[in-house]
């Protein structure tokens, strides 16, 4: 069994069982993200829709804050190479420790998006922009928040693989685990580009 | 609305029992004793189980197994239960109809909800599980697997499916079902004109239900691409299991339309958002277009599995090879990829202008052609087949008369300029209950029959499963087909009342059909207890009654836990056909293996029951039992990570006594050719018909 059985990182140096193991999981979880997907791209198809549809209300140029939204993919890609790290230290070395710390930093990474993602909500709301303000803010509403909420599962997720990692160490069941987060977590910074592509600088181009 | 911080917005005065009390009409009479039903029944069967003392084994062998099997029969037994209020439900319409002449029997809401739920239960509680659990029973046997690839997520899938009927059920007794069609276009359903709970019902249960269908078909599909047996290539897959692949590809595609569109709902109804309201900037038509992305494709996510069971079947009981393989999967395919690009024909007339007409009524013609090809190849396996006309293929040739022409109307429908003559009227009505019964229910119905001794180990009493798809026949004809005529007249469909005494008539024969229809289900049904009843001279328990023809009629009938003694080795289509023919069918494996099988496990109930409960606390506005609801659904996920002892283990020397016994039994036993099939002698071992 030399050749990988699963688009997804090698598990470890020489690792057959894991492979094999999880080849399934992991296809499965593709098909899962293909048909999250499917959701991302409605609401995105219906962002594009709306977009003339403010009622009024305010538009992209009253209300994105593009410094922000820069510092938000900043800390969203960074958050994406530091899971890389997650991958490549679940790879290299064979204890938890390292992959830990790299899973925290992700954590903390995509815990500032959040932060910085709410304060541009409150703001939103306080510039007389919440989602029940006009057809064109309740698809911006839903798109992005979405997305955030997909973060936060994915927080949640990180929380859990923390627990399992401290609890059993690096089995060959949660380094199949952690791959699968990784592909949610690079697919939600695959998403945020999208978002920041047609939302962000689509709405102020 | 007033609320309270423990029942939300329920009180006393949610039920219809209070309403009839109040007002003691015949509209009243027949919402209550519809509601009265739901406790009754429920009561029954727990009074049955705890008389059989069945709980243990319901809860053992059943509700916590992650068995495929198992869990396919428990699909196709909730939407049994489904069909029956929808059945019922139809047949109260009808009876509405017949007095609708400047008014009717029922008030006109509680028509507006009979049809919503009618249409909301047959689609996505009836017709998606039926074709769900056929799958589920049927796929891993074709091709050669121990179980699907993610058995736990199966029984998620179940339980939240069974949550979304169940709410539907629920609404029943509790409060009321929205009043806006199967398909609650807002606004309408938006909070403004439907302030109620009954549009809640539909969102919760039909949000719920939906995202078990998209994990159901996810699992179907990483099951077929993943866990076939060594040799199994894409093109020696039996017909159903190409069918399934397809079906579930789209579910996995066309399911989140309808979850996004019901979520927008909800988010309108619940948050206030300005998604399909008519001021500040909402638009319906995004509903329209998100709804039928999904509709659509549905319609073939569940004619399509049907359109399997009729290929396995016209070949097995034709005992001829099936006709033109290759030309069925291009045109399965096909159907798979071009039903996603007909969505718009479903409202031709919400003014999109005519060039996009055009383009989606030539598509929608377009997808008859694949679908014409496959009747052409299912006859074409039939010509000079040795036929036998068992009520599989009865079926079959029910199918062939009454779905083409449902198929026809379905090609007159596509030209847009006639859909502006004909749209909202029962033109309409006729043609997709021509489609959907002949189509999906009798290919149900002929898998049922046909697989039916392979999950029992019985066969079902063929006079009785005969007599009951003639009554299906003729009471479909009669209920359905004179609504073209209707429709045709100008009557428009979901009319609580008409005032042109010249659709009355018409009424009556189609009040008569539905009749006829009520007892071809009362018919199917006593088809099972007496079949049951006489399992004895029924039973098959060698696993092969008909002269099957893929892997799945080589095994013992019910099949053991782990299916397959030996993952078999394919070398062509109709693998089993091949064995009896060169006379090398039933052999002990060269090596018995240990077998891994997924462990019991109470997650699919878990996560059923919260998320209904979570369900109806939203419908309800009962905030805190909500958030309990959906703690329970994450915690309940979070507790399942940390379980590591997912699998138990069957020892090879218990797979080899089994088979070894199995064996033995064979060769004592006297092979039936195909004249006594239906004879007592048919315990399951076939002679077989001329080779391939």
């Amino acid at each position: 069994m030399t050749q990988a059985k699963h688009p997804g990182l090698n598990l470890g140096a020489t690792h057959p069982e894991a492979h094999e193991s999880s080849e399934t999981p992991a296809f499965g979880f593709w098909v899962f993200l293909m048909s999250d997907l499917i959701i991302f791209a409605i609401l995105f198809a219906h962002y594009v829709v709306m977009q003339d549809a403010r009622a009024g209300g305010p538009g992209p140029e009253e209300l994105f804050d593009l410094k922000s939204v820069a510092m938000q993919t900043a800390l969203l890609l960074a958050s994406s190479f530091t899971y890389g790290m997650v991958s490549l230290s679940m790879k290299h070395h064979d204890r938890p420790a390292p992959v830990m710390l790299w899973l925290v930093v992700t954590a903390l990474l995509g815990a500032a998006f959040l932060g910085l993602e709410l304060r541009d909500f409150a703001s939103m709301i306080d510039e007389g922009a919440p989602p029940q303000r006009s057809g064109y803010l309740s698809a911006l509403w839903a798109l992005v928040g979405l997305h955030g909420l997909h973060v936060t599962a994915g927080m949640i997720w990180i929380g859990l693989m923390l627990a399992l990692l401290a609890l059993r160490g690096l089995t060959a069941q949660i380094k199949t685990r952690l791959l699968l987060l990784g592909l949610y977590w690079h697919f939600l910074d695959l998403i945020w580009i999208g978002i920041l592509s047609v939302v962000y600088l689509g709405g102020l181009a | 609305m007033r609320t309270d911080p423990i029942f939300g917005r329920l009180d006393w005065s949610v039920t219809p029992f209070d309403d009839f009390a109040a007002d003691p009409s015949l509209n009243e009479f027949v919402a209550t004793a519809a509601a009265a039903m739901v406790p009754l029944g429920a009561l029954a069967v727990i009074a049955f189980l705890t008389w059989k003392r069945l709980w243990g084994p319901l809860w053992r062998d059943w509700l916590t197994s992650a068995d495929h099997k198992k869990i396919g029969i428990m699909y196709i037994v909730l939407a049994g239960v489904m069909l029956l209020r929808g059945v019922a439900e139809g047949a109260v319409m009808r009876t509405h109809q017949v007095t609708a002449l400047d008014g009717g029997m029922l008030s006109a809401e509680h028509f507006a909800q009979l049809f919503s739920t009618h249409g909301t239960i047959m689609i996505f509680f009836v017709a998606t599980p039926l074709v769900t659990g056929l799958m589920n029973f049927a796929v891993p046997l074709q091709i050669g697997a121990r179980d699907v690839a993610f058995p736990v997520l199966n029984q998620v899938s179940l339980g939240l499916t069974a949550a979304g009927a169940g709410l539907v059920m629920v609404s029943l007794v509790i409060g009321k079902f929205g009043t806006g069609g199967w398909t609650m276009y807002p606004p309408y359903t938006g909070k403004a004109f439907s302030p109620g709970p009954g549009v809640d019902y539909w969102v919760w249960a039909i949000f719920i239900s939906g995202i078990g269908s998209t994990l159901a078909g996810l699992n179907i599909a990483v099951t077929i691409y993943k866990n076939r047996a060594p040799g199994m290539r894409f093109l020696r897959m039996p017909m159903f299991t190409w069918t399934a692949l397809c079906t579930s590809i789209m579910m996995v595609y066309a399911f989140p339309a309808l979850t996004v569109a019901s979520a927008m709902l909800m988010l309108d109804r619940y948050l206030d958002f300005r998604f399909f309201t008519n001021d500040l900037g909402g638009n319906m038509m995004q509903y329209a277009n998100i709804f039928w992305m999904f509709g659509h494709p549905e319609v073939y996510i569940v004619v399509l599995p049907a359109y399997g069971v009729f290929s396995e079947v016209s070949a097995t009981f034709s005992a001829k090879r099936l006709y033109g393989y290759n030309s069925l999967v291009i045109a399965t395919m096909a159907i798979a990829v071009i039903s996603f690009t007909v969505w718009l024909h479903h409202f031709f007339t919400m003014g999109q202008g005519a060039n996009v007409n055009a383009a989606f009524g030539i598509a929608t013609m377009i997808i008859a052609v694949p679908t014409g090809v496959k009747v052409y190849d299912w006859m074409a396996t039939m010509f000079r087949g040795r036929v036998r006309l068992s009520v599989p293929i009865i079926y079959l040739v029910g199918f062939f008369f009454l779905f083409v022409f449902g198929g026809l109307t379905g090609v007159i429908l596509a030209n847009p300029t006639i859909d502006y003559q004909v749209h909202n009227s029962q033109f309409l009505v006729a043609h997709f209950h021509n489609v959907l019964i002949p189509g999906v229910l009798f290919g149900v119905l002929a898998g049922i029959h046909y697989w039916f001794p392979k999950a029992f180990g019985f066969r079902l009493h063929e006079r009785h499963a005969r007599w009951a798809a003639y009554l299906w026949f003729a009471g479909f004809s009669l209920a359905f087909l004179p609504l073209y005529w209707l429709g045709l007249m100008g009557m428009p469909r979901r009319a609580a009342s008409y005032d042109n005494p010249a659709f009355e008539p018409v009424m009556w024969v189609a009040a008569g059909g539905a009749m006829l229809v009520v007892a071809a289900l009362l018919l199917t049904l006593w088809t099972f207890y007496s079949s049951a009843r006489d399992r004895a001279e029924l039973a098959c328990p060698l696993g092969d009654p008909w002269d099957g023809r893929s892997l799945e009629w080589a095994m013992p009938a019910p099949p053991p836990p782990y299916n397959f003694h030996a993952l078999p080795y394919v070398k062509a289509l109709d693998p089993f056909t091949i064995e009896k023919a060169e006379g090398t069918p039933y052999c002990a494996a060269e090596r018995y293996e240990d077998v891994e099988l997924p462990r019991n496990s109470a997650l699919g109930l878990w996560i059923g029951a919260a998320s209904g409960i979570m369900g109806f606390a939203m419908v309800w506005w009962i905030w805190w039992l909500a958030a309990l609801g959906a703690l329970a659904i994450i915690g309940g996920l979070i507790a399942r990570a940390f379980v590591t002892d997912t699998t138990r283990t069957i020892p090879a020397a218990q797979v080899k006594r089994d088979h070894m016994a199995f064996l033995s039994r064979v060769r004592r036993a006297r092979p039936v050719d195909r004249d006594k099939e239906t004879a007592p002698a048919n315990m399951g071992l076939a002679d077989p018909e001329v080779p391939a």
